[in-house]
């Protein structure tokens, strides 16, 4: 039993805006009341709901491949010491598991979904994510150019197709479905990309980007799962791409559906010298379309990597910036690229990309619908939020990093016009409140009863800087886990799952795919229950 | 100057990666005699290991060194490092100026990734001699080493500017990756010299194995060279200059890549008239 006494409660999911109440916590939930128990004085504090992360590569085959290839980048990293509570670790742009666990708890976040994973490597996902301490996890499975899926809608079996999407995403042991490039991976196995949205995908006669994109959305709804459809558009960081996306969206109508990444989708011009922001034509449609949520996908200038299932893209980026290349298949369900990549603020393309991002987050009306992201890794690492979250709540601070541009990015860019200023409220929303509500998960991002009791409480300071950076304390199921920037307490946190219902005949459908075109056996393929210690899984009807 | 002589044996590699220069000329004797050094993952202070004389000073004499010492002068910026013995790994890695010389042989990546500096090796070199760390896009990037002796494989792998002169043979994949700077061999180089190079000089007073995908391009003595030969014979290291004993080959490469590096190569005996393809 804890009581968080005194401190200012920011809960936009209950309309609590900065009162001074009390909070409190017994059995890891959000009570009423509690008599006696241990007291947390807030005075002077703020307290919001644990952060969850909508869209983050921490895990799995992609991520794992990018640690291994980019040993420069865990050399220079700050080392997470070996204690008799903590596990030994790196941090840097692609930190080791365990250290992603203290360094996203150490910011206040409490809930992360690892994005893109693929089935067949979801057994090694979920066995990182076992070794990801402390933080909730959830995983969206790779679903736009799985063959089996797309030779099922070639066929016209819809229905199929939706069991067999149901079975996939209870094999990988998922929360949500993400399409990544609708048909563009499934052709880069024959060099090429899907660049357009009506005409048809490489190999196959009838589907098309479009086709799979409803198709999708569609199953995702029919089956009701948590989570929208998680969706990477096509055509991402190609110059004049918003067309795409603006076209994406409209299929979209009459579907829940969530973009990701948006920063990535949202340039004018036609090439790398003409390029330009289009946020507000973006961001006009966005605003009118309650159907979707996205999340930035901002970038910050400095060292990333960039890991993507996006293949064919990573191609042509590891063509342009002459680096390291990385580039995996993942048999018949899709491909993975990994390039590492320097933003700098002197480049024109990439002054355009670190405008965009916030010129959504500051356009997009609604601060229930865009949710603060960098795409961890490809943008920014997630340890960098707290430099976004200053830069949102404080204009003239952000106005002088804009006038660090050069001349030529601010006749491309919005950026300089806009002077909104996010509220700590709205702060509270995007990196919680916001993508807790549209990942369908009831018990994060507030704070009311019955809510689980993940609470991060910082400083009250004026300006952003301070806030996510340094918390003075960040609870976890009720537990102080974080306090004054020292880990206290490394539990493993709960793994989120769905079990949407599908016609166990199915299988008998899969099983001769399997071992026509597979490289392991089909019994082999689901993740076992038992492999996630912690499991929370939710059936649906 | 400070002088240090080894009194303990061990068999763990010591690290002595804290004992620099920089830190060094501002402290007082206890203050260096309490230096940590590193032996595995325990920690023990340098009189520990050594007799140590001296203070206040920058030149640091090490006398008794053996192969198990690491990452001496790793880093350092000013003074000098004399060791009386062999190095172990890391000798002056990453250093960005004054200046190392070791009367013994040094283990693999002496001067990897230094910026600025002098190292002189009397005996051997081991491999990876001012080569960038698995992964890094760039080795050594300014600084001389100068090798009276053989070196290992991978000799200059990945560096961008600075100078490595070996006077005895060196290992297979000289100048691997290379994108700058001047490796200069007086015996020679094992297989795949400059496999991949980009950019860059590999100057060699014997024949190399070069790989195919590098082009014969002309015969003649560079401009540059009589300019350079002077520099070079102040690090040990003098080239023929005279065109009636021989001719430098000039070839191109690594055409794989493709890179505009180039790799030349003394022939004595010969003219331009009967330079070799």
């Amino acid at each position: 039993m804890l009581r968080i006494t005194g401190g200012k409660v920011y809960d936009p999911a209950n309309d609590i805006v900065g009162e001074v109440r009390d909070v409190y916590i017994s059995d890891g939930k959000i009570v009423a009341d509690v008599a006696g128990g241990t007291v947390i004085n807030a005075a002077g504090m703020v307290v919001l709901p644990g952060g969850v992360d909508i869209h983050t590569h921490i895990a799995g085959g992609a991520l794992n491949f990018a640690r291994v290839m980019t040993p420069e980048n865990q050399r220079s990293a700050p080392v997470f010491q070996h204690t008799k509570l903590q596990r030994g670790g790196a941090g840097g742009p692609t930190p080791t598991t365990f250290a992603t666990g203290y360094l996203y708890a150490g910011m206040g976040y409490t809930t992360v979904v690892e994005a893109a994973v693929p089935v067949l490597s979801a057994r090694h996902t979920h066995e990182e994510l076992r070794d990801t301490p402390i933080i909730d996890k959830a995983c969206n499975v790779l679903m736009a150019n799985n063959e089996i899926v797309l030779d099922l809608l070639e066929a016209g079996e819809l229905e199929r197709a939706r069991d067999v999407v149901a079975w996939l995403i209870w094999s990988a042991k998922s929360y949500g479905v993400k399409a990544v490039s609708p048909g563009g991976v499934a052709a880069w196995k024959f060099g090429g990309n899907a660049t357009t949205l009506h005409d048809p995908v490489r190999g196959y006669q009838k589907v098309t980007p479009a086709k799979i994109i409803q198709s999708l959305a569609g199953i995702v709804d029919d089956l009701g799962l948590p989570h929208p459809l998680h969706l990477h558009c096509n055509n991402l960081g190609a110059p004049g791409n918003f067309v795409t996306t603006l076209d994406t969206m409209k299929l979209l109508e009459g579907n829940r559906a969530h973009i990701a990444h948006l920063q990535f989708h949202a340039y004018g011009g036609d090439d790398w010298q003409t390029i330009s922001s289009e946020s507000r034509a973006i961001a006009e449609y966005f605003n009118a379309h309650p159907n979707l949520t996205c999340d930035a996908g901002a970038v910050l200038f400095g060292n990333a990597v960039t890991i993507t299932a996006d293949g064919p893209w990573q191609h042509l980026l590891y063509q342009i910036t002459g680096r390291k290349w990385g580039n995996l298949d993942v048999e018949n369900e899709t491909c993975c690229g990994i390039v590492p990549y320097s933003y700098k603020g002197s480049n024109l393309v990439n002054a355009v990309q670190w405008a965009v991002g916030l010129e959504l987050l500051l356009l997009i009306d609604d601060p229930w619908r865009v949710f603060l992201t960098t795409d961890h890794p490809n943008g920014a690492c997630f340890w960098r939020y707290p430099e976004i979250i200053h830069m949102l709540m404080d204009a003239e601070f952000r106005n002088e990093q804009v006038k660090k541009l050069p001349e030529k990015a601010l006749a491309k860019t919005i950026i300089a016009e806009l002077d909104r200023e996010y509220s700590l409220a709205e702060i509270a929303i995007i990196t919680s409140a916001g993508p807790a509500r549209a990942l369908g998960m009831k018990n994060k991002g507030h704070l009311g009863i019955g809510a689980d009791a993940d609470v991060a409480i910082y400083h009250d300071k004026p300006d952003g800087r301070f806030l996510f950076r340094y918390p003075r304390y960040v609870l976890k199921g009720g537990e102080v886990v974080v306090e004054e920037g020292d880990i206290k307490s490394v539990k493993l946190g709960k793994e989120f799952l769905v079990r949407p219902r599908f016609d166990p005949q199915v299988e008998e459908h899969l099983r001769p795919v399997f071992q026509r075109n597979y490289s392991i056996e089909f019994e082999n393929y689901p993740v076992e229950i038992d492999l996630l210690e912690n499991a929370d899984v939710r059936v649906l009807p | 100057m400070i002088t240090l002589t080894l009194n303990r044996q061990f068999t763990v590699p010591l690290e002595l990666e804290k004992l620099l220069p920089d830190v060094t000329h501002k402290l007082e004797h206890a203050g260096v005699c309490a230096t940590p050094v590193f032996m595995g993952r325990r920690q023990y202070r340098l009189d520990e290991f050594f007799e140590i004389e001296g203070e206040l000073s920058d030149h640091i004499e090490i006398h008794g060194t053996t192969s198990k010492m690491k990452s001496i002068g790793r880093g350092m910026s000013r003074g000098k490092i004399v060791l009386h013995g062999d190095a172990g790994m890391h000798l002056g890695a990453l250093m960005t100026g004054g200046e190392i010389n070791v009367t013994g042989s040094a283990a693999d990546w002496a001067g990897a990734e230094m910026r600025g500096g002098m190292i002189r090796i009397a005996g051997d070199a081991g491999g990876q001699v001012g080569a960038a760390y698995r992964g890094d896009a760039a080795g050594m990037r300014g600084g001389t080493i100068v090798i009276a002796g053989t070196a290992g494989q991978e000799v200059g792998m990945r560096m961008k500017r600075g100078t490595i002169v070996v006077q005895g043979k060196v290992g297979d994949f000289a100048g691997l990756q290379m994108k700058g700077g001047t490796i200069v061999l007086l015996r020679g180089a094992g297989a795949r010299p400059g496999s991949w190079m980009i950019r860059g000089t590999i100057l060699s007073l014997a024949e190399l194995p070069l790989l195919p995908t590098f082009r014969y391009a002309s015969s003649g003595t560079p401009t540059f060279l009589r300019l350079y030969a002077k520099q070079l014979e102040t690090l040990g290291a003098p080239i023929p200059l005279d065109e009636s004993q021989g001719n430098w080959d000039r070839y191109s490469g690594d055409l794989s890549v493709p890179g505009k590096g180039e790799v030349l190569v003394w022939r004595a005996g010969t003219s331009c008239e009967t330079g070799s393809d």
